[in-house]
């Protein structure tokens, strides 16, 4: 059975390498070369998808746990709803978490995912004390920001190419409640948007859901949610399974009038100007995660995601012409999430840098691929740079503007041989 | 203290059931052969759920150690979970009659003795729980695992016995016929997506029939239809097909 990324496309045939001990996987590096680690599948195009996988996710035990300095080590399959399930209710928190939790914590360190904290926490690799990792050459090292940045600049953010991670030791966050103090601000513009997200940057979460429909004077308009966690010391949480959608829906499901519907009743249910809610974890930070396998509604062809950022400086002209674009394509995109982001770390290959990035789904379909191309160019035009673990589709050209560290990070990938031995169709399409 | 005692405790299913009832609050006793492979996973629950954890030496095909290793147990457990499956070679099982014997003790005639001594403790104090992991397989004989299905069945005959033997005390005794599950067993087979269950599934399925005191449980749950087909095919049909 070949392995699908999230985005269920492409679908190419691969074969998957298990392992028990670290000698089994030495061997498989040793014979095998186009190989990618492959964690939970959540990322969304072809960064873990290769002839060759390495399964990592059933390596999956918890080492220890430090509870003095909030320090946990685990292996590199554990999943962060595993670490929420047993750490909350003892009140602790990941200190970075993106928009899922079913997601590896190699996986984290392999995209240095960020969450709605960015301004504030930076990235995933923030809290990763040290990890172990297998090289090409079959050895295990552990790594940490001193002992070897080299190794840990390219590894955080960078898709699994530098070798196989197995475990990590991570600082988690206390908290001293399971509920987030919410703030809605519905907006009327884009101006406004922006306004809003200046104003509220002092909270440690913020998040915005666009409207892509909205045309005209009305681009740009948002539901801002932001927010902290309470202190009211209840810190009951239990892991909730919720619904499933059980099977790929038909390609023709979703379009254009259901996207309207859908942002019509999410946006429409909201209070005008500003409200407030106490949420839970599950609902602040992981809202998809309740529908299991939402991906299929996107029918058999799949989706992709279409995540970019620009600079500070850029974003407000840059967002209001793609926004423009989508517009007029009449291209709908189910979920479209803005977010103010802090500055940029050091890593290679770490998508964050201190502006406003936008996340948009769309199902694969005739002319996506022209209109994503055209959008690339107002991203290049304003200095802006393509999110990896969302990407199945981005030129060469487009992706090298957008990141300077990129000949750094060939470079050491050629050094250490990893440039032949781990691949993924991504990294030969950008040519990393 | 409570413990649950689930014996086969290196098998993917075993594991995650071990992780479904610790997480749960209960304390638990993992035992196989080798034990010793199983210090890691011993480790991960107690850093996951600060339970009590115990690894046990334990071989089910070794008779004659079974009432010892029970009347060692200091706290006796106030469940038991057998999770022992070995799936063989069907064709060498077929020519080669220690492959079958093998496999029929260990999914059998093993789980028989050591239940035996575990079910008179648990009669004689009136309380507690046995849930014996048995297999669709035990529904129906067909040609490509019939040692496996007839030692399954076999296991899945005693237990409905002793559930009926049980039924004045308040031991409640559960048959679990998993389907296709991804486990190490069935690593390298082309399982169909929909028929086929995640251990972590499984394992909640089975906690919360065994909190409930269900009889049967088929998991996935569409087994229950599927075998209940599959179990009404008339023979002269049924000897036809290649399944």
């Amino acid at each position: 059975m070949s392995l699908l990324s999230w985005g269920l496309y492409p679908r190419i045939a691969n074969k998957v390498f298990t392992f028990k001990t670290s000698n089994d996987l030495s061997s498989v590096l040793s014979d095998n070369d186009e190989l990618i680690p492959y964690g939970n599948g959540r990322s969304y195009g072809d960064s873990a998808l290769s002839a060759n996988i390495v399964n990592v996710k059933p390596h999956d035990y918890f080492i220890s746990f430090d509870a003095k300095k909030g320090l946990l080590h685990a292996e590199a399959g554990v999943l962060l709803s595993e670490i929420l399930e047993a750490y909350v209710p003892k009140g602790w928190f990941l200190k970075v978490t993106p928009g899922t939790k079913l997601i590896t914590i190699g996986g984290a360190i392999a995209s240095d995912i960020h969450g709605k904290n960015h301004h504030v926490e930076g990235c995933f690799s923030e809290c990763v004390k040290e990890f172990e990792i297998m090289l090409a050459d079959g050895k295990t090292v552990v790594c940490s920001k001193d002992k070897t940045p080299e190794l840990f600049k390219a590894t955080c953010g960078g898709q699994g190419l530098t070798g196989v991670i197995l475990s990590a030791k991570i600082y988690l966050k206390k908290i001293n409640s399971q509920y987030i103090q919410q703030t809605t601000i519905k907006t009327k513009n884009l101006q406004e948007t922006f306004d809003a997200f200046e104003k509220y940057q002092d909270l440690p979460y913020s998040v915005a859901w666009i409207d892509c429909l909205a045309k005209d004077e009305h681009i740009g308009k948002c539901l801002l949610m932001v927010g902290d966690f309470k202190d009211d010391g209840d810190l009951d949480y239990k892991n909730k399974t919720g619904l499933s959608i059980p099977f790929t829906f038909p390609s023709f499901a979703l379009n254009n009038f259901t996207v309207k519907a859908f942002n019509w009743l999410y946006y429409g249910k909201a209070k005008d100007g500003i409200s407030k809610q106490k949420v839970g974890i599950d609902t602040f930070f992981y809202p998809l995660d309740a529908i299991g396998h939402w991906n299929r509604i996107y029918g058999k062809n799949g989706f992709t995601q279409y995540q970019f950022i620009l600079p500070k400086e850029t974003s407000f002209q840059g967002l209001k012409e793609i926004l423009t674009a989508i517009s007029k394509s009449g291209k709908g995109s189910f979920l479209a999430v803005l977010k103010l982001y802090g500055k940029a770390n050091e890593n290679y290959l770490s998508f964050p840098i201190e502006g406003y990035s936008l996340a948009l789904d769309f199902k694969i379909e005739k002319g996506l691929f022209k209109l994503l191309d055209e959008l690339d160019k107002i991203i290049v035009k304003y200095s802006g740079r393509i999110y990896l673990t969302k990407d199945v589709r981005v030129s060469k050209e487009t992706f090298e503007q957008g990141y300077p560290h990129i000949d750094t990070f060939r470079q050491y990938r050629k050094d250490n041989k990893m440039d032949v031995k781990f691949q993924s169709l991504q990294s030969k399409r950008v040519g990393i | 203290m409570s413990y649950v005692l689930i014996v086969g405790a290196k098998s993917d299913i075993a594991k995650a059931t071990a992780r479904e009832y610790a997480k749960n609050g209960y304390d638990i006793y993992l035992a196989a052969r080798k034990s010793s492979e199983l210090d890691e996973f011993a480790n991960d629950l107690r850093v996951r759920t600060e339970q009590e954890i115990k690894v046990l030496e334990l071989d089910v095909l070794d008779y004659k150690s079974h009432q010892k290793f029970y009347d060692d147990l200091a706290e006796k457990p106030l469940g038991v979970i057998t999770a022992v499956g070995y799936l063989g070679e069907q064709k060498s099982a077929a020519i080669d009659f220690r492959e079958s014997q093998k496999i029929i003790d260990t999914n059998y005639t093993g789980v028989v003795s050591l239940l035996n001594i575990i079910t008179n403790d648990f009669e004689e104090r009136r309380s507690g729980f046995i849930v014996g992991i048995s297999s669709v397989a035990g529904d129906r004989g067909r040609k490509s695992n019939y040692i496996y299905g007839s030692a399954k069945a076999a296991l899945s005959t005693y237990l409905s016995g002793l559930r009926n033997r049980l039924n004045d005390t308040k031991v409640h005794v559960m048959t679990v016929k998993p389907g296709f599950v991804a486990t190490a067993m069935t690593e390298g087979m082309d399982l169909p997506e929909k028929l086929t269950a995640q251990p972590e599934e499984v394992a909640s399925d089975i906690f919360k029939a065994q909190q409930s005191n269900t009889n049967i449980l088929y998991t996935k749950w569409i087994w229950k239809w599927v075998m209940l087909i599959i179990k009404h095919i008339p023979e002269f049909m049924f000897k036809k097909m290649n399944i």
